[in-house]
């Protein structure tokens, strides 16, 4: 018993909210990394992140593509789908009011939702787990699903990925030197309008990513993304807006914290990390890793 | 060694920062391994004319021809490819890089930079704090680094924007020798600079601005004999 709870409810709802941390902390690290460089709230990330699932769901069904393949193959589709989109609309607006293009990336989710509602419903498809990370594993004090440690275990693999090719790489560099003054790094000759399609393409890759590793956990559901991305968004404020470091913890962090209420106060589960954001910009407007306005 | 043909000719260039009309057809050149400078007042346009030649205002009308390249149409990325480099008044050291990866940030554009041993040499206190934040950096440390990453490049002639601004008199001094040095090595170098008594330490010419366009252009041995009509412009 820890405080009066069964430890297999504790570690249960631990593991459960150490899940839904990391993929908090994937999807909030693509929205981190887009705003941070192109100064736009991507408010479709989380259409993205359903369509990586969808697409998972649709290359399976119609194809024969199993899990594996697709975890390959659906962020490359999701992140080609993110640079036509960063092309043909998207670099239309960096130079008017950035309102533009939150409404434009809102506008873009509702399309993409509204076409897979109106084409599978709301009812959710399932996925099914891999044959190689079905079953689970007895630790003694709880039963632990393999697909679900796997999750862990790759979400962790990508965020460290990630923040190595912002921190440690020559793209990294041109990254956060654009994201502080995009004119003079392409006055140096990097060819930055490149580097922004990249990035949106990289963010909407790891949404897909995301997506895809959803798939088998959650219903593949058109409303999955818009379920996802109001937390999203409250795990981006409160690690601080554009900080790719903030962003990951954050969204591990903001998942055992959702997990732990579940144990101890679960009326308070679905508004903690809302109640955690407001404190947060009380205390310290620019989130917990941002820096100061 | 000078050539005849201007390296980089600008013809009645005007400048826009939205409806402000900043350059009012501004004309000069400059050769192959010249140096000159640009004088006036805060406000009369010198810093705009530099923006505007690299092409980082982009509402501009006129000629800017380097190399025989026409840069007004240019993308801004390809004229730094071009082999025309800019150092700007605020240094633009970036504050989430390493003294390290700001050296490294900017492309070689062409054969014959300076290798990162060769800058440490010009510049030990680099070497020692090169794993430093960049904005760590003192005032005159910024402004070394700000010129060491342009050398790096292989550009032959950079644009340079108030380097002795609100540094110390022993920093200016290290600034002017290495200009004399970049000067010896051939680089064509058009300044910006408010001290034209620094200035004149290796300017070939001088370019007087006012409201936006060139006043009068002179060399450098006639700096003495333009002392009134650089106290009446200048205010000094």
């Amino acid at each position: 018993m820890i405080f009066g709870i069964p430890i297999q409810a504790f570690a249960g709802q631990l593991l459960v909210g150490l899940i839904n941390g990391s993929f908090y902390a994937m999807l909030s690290l693509g929205l981190a990394i887009i705003f941070g460089l192109l100064r736009v709230i991507n408010f479709a990330h989380g259409a993205q992140y359903m369509l990586g699932a969808f697409i998972g769901y649709l290359v399976l069904a119609k194809l024969g593509i199993g899990y594996w393949p697709a975890l390959i193959l659906v962020p490359i589709v999701v992140g080609l789908f993110g640079i036509v989109v960063e092309r043909l609309a998207l670099s239309r607006l960096y130079e008017v009011d950035p309102l533009y293009g939150l409404l434009f990336t809102f506008g873009l989710a509702l399309v993409l939702e509204g076409v897979f509602r109106y084409v599978y419903g709301v009812s959710g498809n399932p996925y099914p787990v891999p044959p190689a990370l079905a079953g689970g594993v007895n630790l003694g004090f709880m039963f632990l699903p393999i697909y679900r440690g796997w999750i862990v275990v790759a979400s962790l693999i990508v965020c460290l990925g990630a923040w190595l090719l912002v921190e440690k790489t020559k793209f990294g560099s041109y990254l956060r030197a654009a994201t502080e003054n995009p004119k003079l790094v392409q006055a140096f000759g990097v060819n930055v309008p490149m580097l922004l399609t990249l990035t949106y393409g990289l963010g909407a890759g790891l949404a897909g990513l995301a997506g895809i590793m959803a798939a088998p956990v959650y219903q593949v559901s058109p409303l999955m993304g818009s379920n996802m991305i109001i937390i999203v968004f409250a795990v981006v404020v409160v690690g601080g807006m554009g900080s790719i470091l903030g962003a990951i913890l954050t969204g591990y962090m903001l998942g055992l914290a959702e997990g732990l209420t579940k144990v101890f106060y679960p009326e308070a589960s679905s508004i903690v990390i809302f109640v955690i954001m407001a404190i947060v910009l009380l205390i310290r407007p620019a989130g917990l890793f941002g820096k100061d306005a | 060694m000078t050539s005849a043909a201007p390296l980089l000719s600008v013809r009645g260039l005007n400048a826009w920062y939205g409806e402000s009309h900043a350059l009012h057809g501004v004309d000069l050149d400059i050769r192959e391994g010249e140096t000159v400078t640009l004088l006036g007042r805060n406000g009369v346009g010198k810093t705009t004319t530099l923006r505007a030649i690299m092409g980082l205002i982009r509402k501009r009308t006129g000629q800017v021809t380097f190399a025989g390249k026409d840069l007004i149409r240019m993308p801004l990325h390809h004229t730094a490819r071009a082999g025309i480099a800019y150092v700007p008044e605020e240094r633009g050291i970036f504050a989430t890089l390493t003294v390290d990866e700001n050296l490294m940030l900017p492309p070689v554009v062409a054969k014959g930079g300076m290798s990162v041993n060769e800058i440490f040499e010009l510049f030990p206190n680099l070497k020692e704090r090169r794993n430093s934040q960049g904005t760590k950096l003192s005032g005159g440390e910024q402004q070394m680094l700000a010129i060491a990453r342009i050398l790096r490049t292989g550009a032959r002639t950079i644009l340079l924007d108030e380097p002795t601004e609100g540094l110390a008199p022993v920093i200016v001094q290290r600034i002017g020798e290495l200009l004399v040095e970049l000067k010896h090595r051939g680089m064509t170098i058009l300044l910006v600079e408010q001290n034209f008594r620094f200035a004149s330490r290796v300017a070939d010419r001088f370019y007087l601005m006012e409201h936006g366009k060139v006043l009068s252009e002179f060399p450098v041995g006639e700096l003495e004999n333009r002392m009134d009509e650089l106290h009446e412009v200048l205010g000094v």
